[in-house]
């Protein structure tokens, strides 16, 4: 096993019994598993009220008048607040939303009042009492609409219903053109969809008697979220404390402040009593935002020899009423077109347009699904343009390890030429890649490369099988979008040999807590029942950045075990004293003292640390903190830096059944393979890849969340499919171990990784089934069977074989 | 309009329990267990009965607590997952999701754990398809259901035992 560059990376005892790798339940998993677990909807405090907002359910509309009085006259109704009530402090993003709508709402989902009341019973029926009256504008449903001449102006600070452009660019795009063998051009759209959390969103706001607030918050990132709000609600942020209770699901849902947030501190302030708000599924679904649709257009080409050229990359998103951090995921984006494989030449324009629709905030992956959709899938149709297998086009072009990207990432590990071979193996690549490509003549559309003999007998049956690739490209220690993107632990020795590890980041069900405490008791030899996390409560953990970019394992990693390493070294100092011998002659295993290389026991590590705390020449207790700012720098105003300290790679391989006649796909098969520097818990990080892959069949199949006339269709899970237990494809996981030299123990992050690259993976399997390409998501039975009747009559009417919508052209 | 109608007497079994406690008669019996009964575990997810997050145990057979009014469970037995704990013991269902892995956020354990249990009563020994059709009815977000559904197959009698 190689050794990386850093010692910092090496765990102590690796020869011996190392937790590092092994499966580890949850830590947490035993309160969940009994029901004990007391979630936000769980709790109650002693007079708490129960806040009720009223959505505006106009997508576009003039608030005239709010009549408040037949809500307020109701028995056990404590508070009725509208935007008069408060301090109208523009947030989010683009700073174009406030808590409460005074003028006009842009979206359906705009909070028009509020209400506290005695029971929630009371709080709904105060609800429906409020009269509001409107005077309806003209709505704006598509970014079409917003530009076109003469289109309503949705916030009158931006005349263009334009408030953000991105541009970037490396190399020279013409360039790239001329030096093209083929180009290959078309259009991906993506869909809205919902993070779906089984839990729903809530907060508890709870002043006390000087004013300070305490909220009960199910935010990802509590630091800043505490900044935030206290600008939003006017308090200062020294007198907030944010506890986060268990969060039922993520996903990077909680991490913006919502206006559900500060509506619910201005009623906790005009009651002076606790208020808890928590939304029904029906609002979580309208209002809370979704993962932002894009609509992506991608020209790029290659060489003969299948070499990458040039990326051209136009982007138009939907930004809906207000501007949560959809906006930005475009930054993510382009991080995959300009460095997903080496390519020379790559130039990227974004529009951001205001409409009426509901807006889009942060979704695992960040705008980098999109964009690998719209990769991945023209990736195969340069390889189908070229006859080459998608596999070799993919390792041809692979990035390298201690390459630095177009767009000045620096690759200080890369394992994507392992990954792409692991998966491809496991997948049995290259037999099912001839075996199933003469399927396609039983839809009688042929697709590149050419129809070779099938060895497929039954070609009468209306189900045909593919088998299809993508891989991915993320940050894998975090993105440094804020001036710090650390974290920060403090770690806490009892007498007895427990330790108590205060730290800002938070856990979400991911399971970094346990990951935490497997590393810190890896660094004290201490059982890992001996390690409590606390991680929940902003007057008690120093700062994180939070819960996104994939990062908790390597970001509160790396400062968990390097406060654990000081504490270590004390411990051992004190120990080389006690027992007169020298530090290196000691190690630490399982609650004691030991010698090396015998490996025994000389004193346990709890008269250790006793001896000190009561020694006499000196009294001594053993606390150490650490703040760990990874080594990444901020993007420049072009977006180029290295944001992250390393980054993650995967191949997914997927193999499907789609059936002719239903347009019906199935999933039988993926094949996972992530570098992922070093596997810290296999358990969770199974979980992670096993629960990205189940979300990201969702994204390609299944899900969307139906806007139409800017009001949504689909608010229930009746209507909102996500995947279930017979879903489930058979499922072959792997990691490759690079190491890291930057990482805790040599791992990079997982969170985000294993959904990006599930739907491009399944549309390539599609299109290696049936020859057609479908470039829109999701591929629900009737979008499938359409393209392919639509492929049907193409062939039957020109005798040729469309087999995809692409523009294509060849040069000679 | 809960605080303005007369609430009635209902008189059941809870977790082994005999439980008496006056309801309206619109509580649902989610509402009941949450709120009169404090037995926070069971879970609301959706209130519609589309993503199991309630199940409970009522008379031997899972239900969606949501849709199951409180007076229609009058003499009824009713087991939640709290009753599953017997002096601080994990059930071997709850030990098996924990070891397993099978537990994320945690949202959708207890009810994934009811409907493991009234499966389990049913057939002790079920398939993997047997498993799967039986919590199809229970959304997880961030499992992907492939270690509840083996954490259950550990438990199928004459299955395998292992992760």
């Amino acid at each position: 096993m190689p050794e990386p560059a850093s010692d910092v990376a090496v765990e102590p005892g690796t020869e011996k019994k190392t937790l590092i790798g092994k499966r580890i339940p949850k830590l947490d998993a035993p309160e969940k598993a009994t029901g004990l677990a007391r979630y936000l909807e769980d709790l109650k405090l002693p007079r708490m009220l129960y806040g009720k907002i009223l959505f505006a359910g106009r997508p576009h509309a003039r608030i005239l008048d709010i009549d408040t009085s037949a809500a307020k006259a109701m028995s056990g109704v404590r508070a009725v607040i509208t935007a008069s009530d408060i301090e109208l402090v523009p947030f989010g993003y683009g700073r174009d939303n406030t808590a409460l709508k005074k003028d006009k709402v842009t979206c359906v989902r705009d909070e028009v009042a509020a209400v506290a009341a005695d029971t929630p019973q009371i709080a709904a029926q105060a609800i429906e009492r409020i009269r509001v009256t409107y005077e309806d504008l003209p709505v704006v449903t598509s970014p079409e609409e917003a530009l076109a001449d003469g289109a309503p102006i949705i916030h009158s600070k931006v005349p263009d219903n334009t408030p953000f452009r991105y541009d970037y660019s490396h190399g020279d795009v013409e360039r790239g053109i001329r030096e093209s063998d083929v180009i290959v051009e078309d259009t991906y759209c993506l869909q809205r969809v919902a993070h779906c959390c089984l839990g729903t969103s809530g907060i508890i706001a709870d002043f006390d008697a000087q004013g300070r607030l305490t909220v009960h918050s199910l935010t990802q990132v509590p630091f800043l979220y505490k900044h935030d709000l206290s600008r939003i609600v006017g308090i200062a942020p020294e007198k907030i404390r944010i506890i986060q209770p268990p969060i039922g699901g993520g996903f990077g849902s909680k991490l913006d402040v919502h206006p559900f947030e500060p509506i619910c501190v201005f009623l906790a302030r005009k009651t002076s009593r606790p208020v808890r708000l928590v939304f029904t599924r029906e609002e979580e679904f309208l209002a809370t935002p979704t993962r932002q649709p894009m609509v992506i257009h991608l020209k790029s080409g290659a060489r003969k020899d299948g070499t990458f050229t040039f990326r051209d990359v136009g982007m138009t998103l939907d930004n809906g009423g207000h501007t949560s951090w959809g906006a930005t995921t475009p930054w993510i984006s382009m991080r995959t077109f300009s460095s997903l494989y080496r390519v020379p030449h790559v130039r990227q324009h974004v529009d951001v347009i205001y409409t009426n629709n509901i807006y889009a905030c942060a979704f695992r992956g960040y705008g980098n699904p999109q964009a690998t959709f719209a990769l991945e899938s023209q990736v195969d149709q340069l390889a189908a343009e070229l006859g080459m297998d998608p596999l070799e086009i993919r390792l041809r072009n692979a990035n390298q390890p201690g390459e630095t990207t177009g767009q000045g990432m620096v690759l200080s590990t890369c394992g994507l030429k392992e990954c792409l071979e692991t998966a491809a193996r496991n997948a049995g690549w290259k037999e099912k890649q001839s075996a199933v490509s003469g399927q396609r003549s039983a839809l009688g559309a042929t697709a590149k490369p050419p129809d070779r003999q099938s060895s497929i007998a039954n070609h009468q049956s209306s189900v045909v099988r593919g088998i299809g690739m993508a891989c991915l490209f993320h940050v894998g220690g975090g993105a440094k979008i804020y001036r710090s993107d650390g974290c920060g632990t403090m770690l806490k020795l009892d007498d007895f040999g427990g330790v108590t590890v205060l730290t800002g980041s938070s856990e979400i069900g991911q399971g970094s807590e346990t990951v935490i405490a497997q590393m810190v008791a890896q660094e004290l030899g201490l059982p890992l029942k001996n390690i409590q996390v606390i991680n929940n409560d902003t007057s008690l953990t120093p700062w994180d950045v939070g819960v996104h970019a994939s990062r908790t394992t390597f970001v509160a990693g790396n400062s968990a075990f390097r406060a654990a390493r000081e504490a270590r070294g004390k411990l051992l100092n004190a120990a080389a004293a006690r027992l007169k011998k020298k530090p290196e002659e000691l190690d630490l295993v399982e609650g004691n003292v030991v010698e090396r290389p015998s490996g025994e026991p000389l004193e346990s590590i709890g008269k250790i640390i006793r001896g000190l705390h009561f020694g006499r020449a000196r009294n001594e207790l053993i606390m150490t903190t650490h703040f760990y700012e990874p080594p990444s720098t901020p993007p420049d105003e072009k977006h180029m830096g290295n944001i992250s300290p390393c980054y993650a790679f995967g191949t997914h391989v997927a193999e499907v059944e789609v059936d002719l006649d239903t347009g019906v796909v199935k999933v039988l098969k993926m094949c996972a393979a992530h570098d992922v520097g070093r596997v810290i818990n296999r358990l969770g990080i199974e979980g992670q890849v096993e629960g990205g892959i189940a979300q990201g069949i969702g994204y390609c199949l299944c899900e969307e969340l139906k806007v139409e006339a800017a009001r949504v269709l689909n608010p229930t899970f009746t209507d909102y499919k996500l995947v279930t237990t017979t879903d489930l494809p058979e499922l072959n996981i792997s990691f490759v171990e690079t190491r890291d030299p930057a990482g805790p123990y040599g791992a990079k992050g997982i969170g985000e990784s294993p959904l990006i690259p599930v739907a491009p993976a399944i549309a390539n399997a599609v299109f290696n089934a049936t020859g057609v390409r479908i470039t829109e998501l999701p591929l629900t039975p009737e979008r499938v069977l359409m393209k392919l009747n639509q492929a049907r009559a193409d062939r039957a009417t020109s005798g040729d074989s469309p087999s995809t919508d692409a523009k294509r052209r060849k040069k000679g | 309009m809960q605080d303005l109608i007369d609430k009635l007497e209902l008189a059941f079994t809870v977790n082994g329990e005999r439980v008496s406690v006056r309801v309206a008669p619109q509580a649902t019996l989610l509402e009941v267990l949450r709120e009169d009964l404090e037995l926070t575990g069971t879970k609301y997810g959706c209130g519609e009965g589309e993503c199991g997050a309630c199940s409970v145990i009522l008379d031997g057979k899972v239900v969606n607590s949501c849709l199951v009014l409180a007076l229609e469970c009058e003499g009824s037995e009713i087991l939640t997952v709290e009753g599953l704990t017997a002096n601080g013991r994990l059930h071997p269902i709850q030990k098996a999701f924990v070891d397993h892995g099978a537990v994320q956020c945690g949202f959708c354990t207890p009810g994934m754990i009811m409907a493991s249990y009234a499966l389990l009563e049913e057939n002790p020994s079920p398939t993997e398809d047997e498993v799967k059709r039986a919590l199809e009815g229970n959304l997880c977000r961030c499992t992907g259901y492939r270690k509840i559904v083996d954490a259950v197959l550990s438990l199928a009698r004459g299955g395998a035992s292992d992760a």
